[in-house]
């Protein structure tokens, strides 16, 4: 198999090309764009760039997506660590409907749902806020949590449990002391998770949000129709949301396979 | 593991019981309430009963849209599938390059799902994208925005070029955990390539792969945004998904109750294959017990 490398090395050019084109077009003016083929900048460019930098329409669309990106992280992994560990450690009247359940939800398409969200929100006032866009995010991302959690922790022997509260540690004590550093692994990865499908999910975000909380998205399509399609413009914003996913990946790509495996996304 | 009874746990569960609940039982009872009425604008709704349902069942768009959609999800599903798997037992197992095509091919599952749309419209375009670009000036007449086959190729070619990389991830994952003496046993029986992967490394990957699979079927079903950006799923209606078609009555003809019924259909079609699969997952569970 002396030509095994070949397969991984053609299959990442071919995710590459996409991305090369992006950042290629970013560098270059709309109508340089619009003019014709060209594989590199004729007239290398950073306007765009430096656009979307100092204007605040479009950072602070970068800005509110990832305010509610965190919020809704931290919100499901800490609602989900206790349901997890019920799940890992407990029988209780209805739990294996209880978790199907759970999981059906990770299924809803969100098209189905976006009108209906759009005036529960608008209903509770929370039309146009962040937490709206957290709260909204949590259909699918907490049974994601509790799912990969769930995974992570039983894997942890009962018998930690049961020593630790022979020797008098109080559940919570026990739970924040002692359990979650053993599972601190499954955590990040479990964050991981959450950041990943709040961060690429648009349609339930644009739905939610007007002026206020807009995310990037809206930003980039509102560009697209009032001034006609500044690529170069779109392009680069598009380069710009590529970040921060690759910066979580790069800070968990030791946890990445070993949290599938554990946690058995 | 053996598990205790008791059904305090219920304290533990409850806030996640309350958030989830609040998003799924309050809207999709306003698309059962929906999918009742008849509504002619103005606040106005009448009851309809189960009108609506009979009209999507019976409604020839609606069954176009559902074969295209099982077709889009049959393809790439009978793509990705065997591609991640084959890429997953190619890369290294370990080191530096293992970390490099992890981060690398994780990268396209991180970028929000309307600028994949976005990307993939300028790249595959004949007159100044890569992809078109080169097609054309290989001979190929390729032209997405008005050949209906082009359109299907550009978006099966974009999912393969999105979701792949979770299959990979998944079957490497898999792979992992197998020890290492099991290579070493097969080895010394003189066990031939195809062996290994029949008896050692499928079986120790079925788990992950059906998880892949459900992941995939789930998520290609309910897919939108991308190929709504792409091709807006035209030629015509040459890709309009059922999401699509859905948004389509729901929002641009403001057909609110067929647009309701049509989310219940789907849905209880999305419920029905999640629990097919979660029932072969926990017996494949119970088995391994």
């Amino acid at each position: 198999m002396r030509w095994k490398w070949l397969v991984p090395t053609l299959y990442i050019v071919f995710l590459m090309l996409p991305i090369y084109w992006l950042i290629n077009m970013s560098f270059k003016t709309t109508n340089e764009i619009l003019a014709g083929f060209s594989p590199f900048p004729q007239k290398f460019t950073i306007e765009s760039y430096v656009e979307i930098l100092t204007n605040p329409v479009w950072y602070w669309g970068y800005i509110n997506s990832m305010i509610y990106v965190v919020l809704n992280t931290v919100i499901s992994v800490a609602v989900a660590l206790p349901a997890a560990y019920a799940f890992s450690r407990y029988r209780f009247l209805g739990d294996k409907h209880l978790f199907f359940w759970l999981l059906t939800n990770r299924m809803a398409p969100p098209a189905v749902f976006a009108l209906p969200f759009l005036q529960l929100y608008s209903s509770v006032g929370l039309f146009d806020t962040h937490i709206a866009v957290a709260l909204a995010h949590c259909l699918f991302n907490i049974p994601l949590a509790v799912w990969i959690l769930e995974g992570f922790m039983s894997g942890v022997p009962k018998e930690i449990d049961e020593t630790a509260y022979i020797d008098g540690y109080s559940f919570p004590r026990f739970f924040v002391k002692i359990f979650m550093p053993l599972i601190a692994s499954g955590i990040g990865v479990t964050a991981f998770f959450c950041f990943m499908f709040s961060w690429v999910e648009m349609l339930l975000a644009k739905t939610l949000t007007s002026v206020a909380a807009k995310p990037i998205a809206a930003v980039m399509t509102r560009t697209a129709s009032t001034s006609g399609y500044e690529l170069g413009l779109l392009a680069a914003a598009g380069v710009l949301t590529i970040i921060p996913g690759a910066i979580v990946i790069y800070f968990v790509r030791n946890y990445i396979a070993k949290g599938f495996a554990l946690g058995r996304v | 593991m053996t598990k205790t009874q008791n059904n305090r746990a219920w304290f533990l569960v409850l806030p996640v019981l309350v958030l989830v609940a609040m998003n799924a039982i309050i809207p999709l009872m306003t698309v059962v309430n929906y999918s009742l009425q008849e509504t002619f604008g103005d606040n106005l709704f009448f009851w309809s009963g189960t009108d609506n349902y009979v009209a999507v069942l019976h409604s020839p768009r609606f069954h176009a849209a559902l074969l295209r959609q099982f077709a889009f999800t049959f393809i790439i599903l009978l793509i990705e599938v065997p591609l991640g798997v084959a890429i997953a037992l190619a890369m290294p197992r370990a080191g530096v390059w293992s970390s490099v095509c992890l981060v690398l091919m994780a990268l396209p599952l991180l970028i929000p799902w309307n600028v994949v749309g976005a990307m993939w419209n300028i790249f595959a375009l004949p007159d100044i994208g890569l992809l078109g670009w080169g097609l054309n000036a290989l001979g190929i007449n390729f032209n997405y925005t008005n050949q209906p086959v082009s359109a299907w190729f550009t978006i099966v070619l974009m999912d393969v070029w999105h979701w792949t990389s979770l299959v990979v991830l998944l079957a490497f994952a898999g792979l992992r955990s197998i020890d290492e003496a099991y290579y070493r046993a097969a080895k010394i029986d003189g066990a031939s390539r195809w062996a290994v992967f029949r008896y050692i490394q499928l079986p120790k990957m079925r788990q992950v792969l059906i998880i892949a699979i459900l992941l995939r079927f789930i998520d290609s079903f309910m897919i939108y945004t991308e190929p709504f950006v792409l091709t807006g799923g035209g030629p015509g209606n040459a890709t309009t998904l059922l999401s699509i078609d859905l948004v389509k009555a729901a929002l641009g003809e403001f057909n609110l109750g067929i647009a309701a019924a049509m989310s219940i259909i789907y849905f209880l079609m999305t419920l029905f294959v999640c629990w097919l699969f979660y029932t072969l997952m926990t017996q494949g569970k119970e088995d391994a017990a």
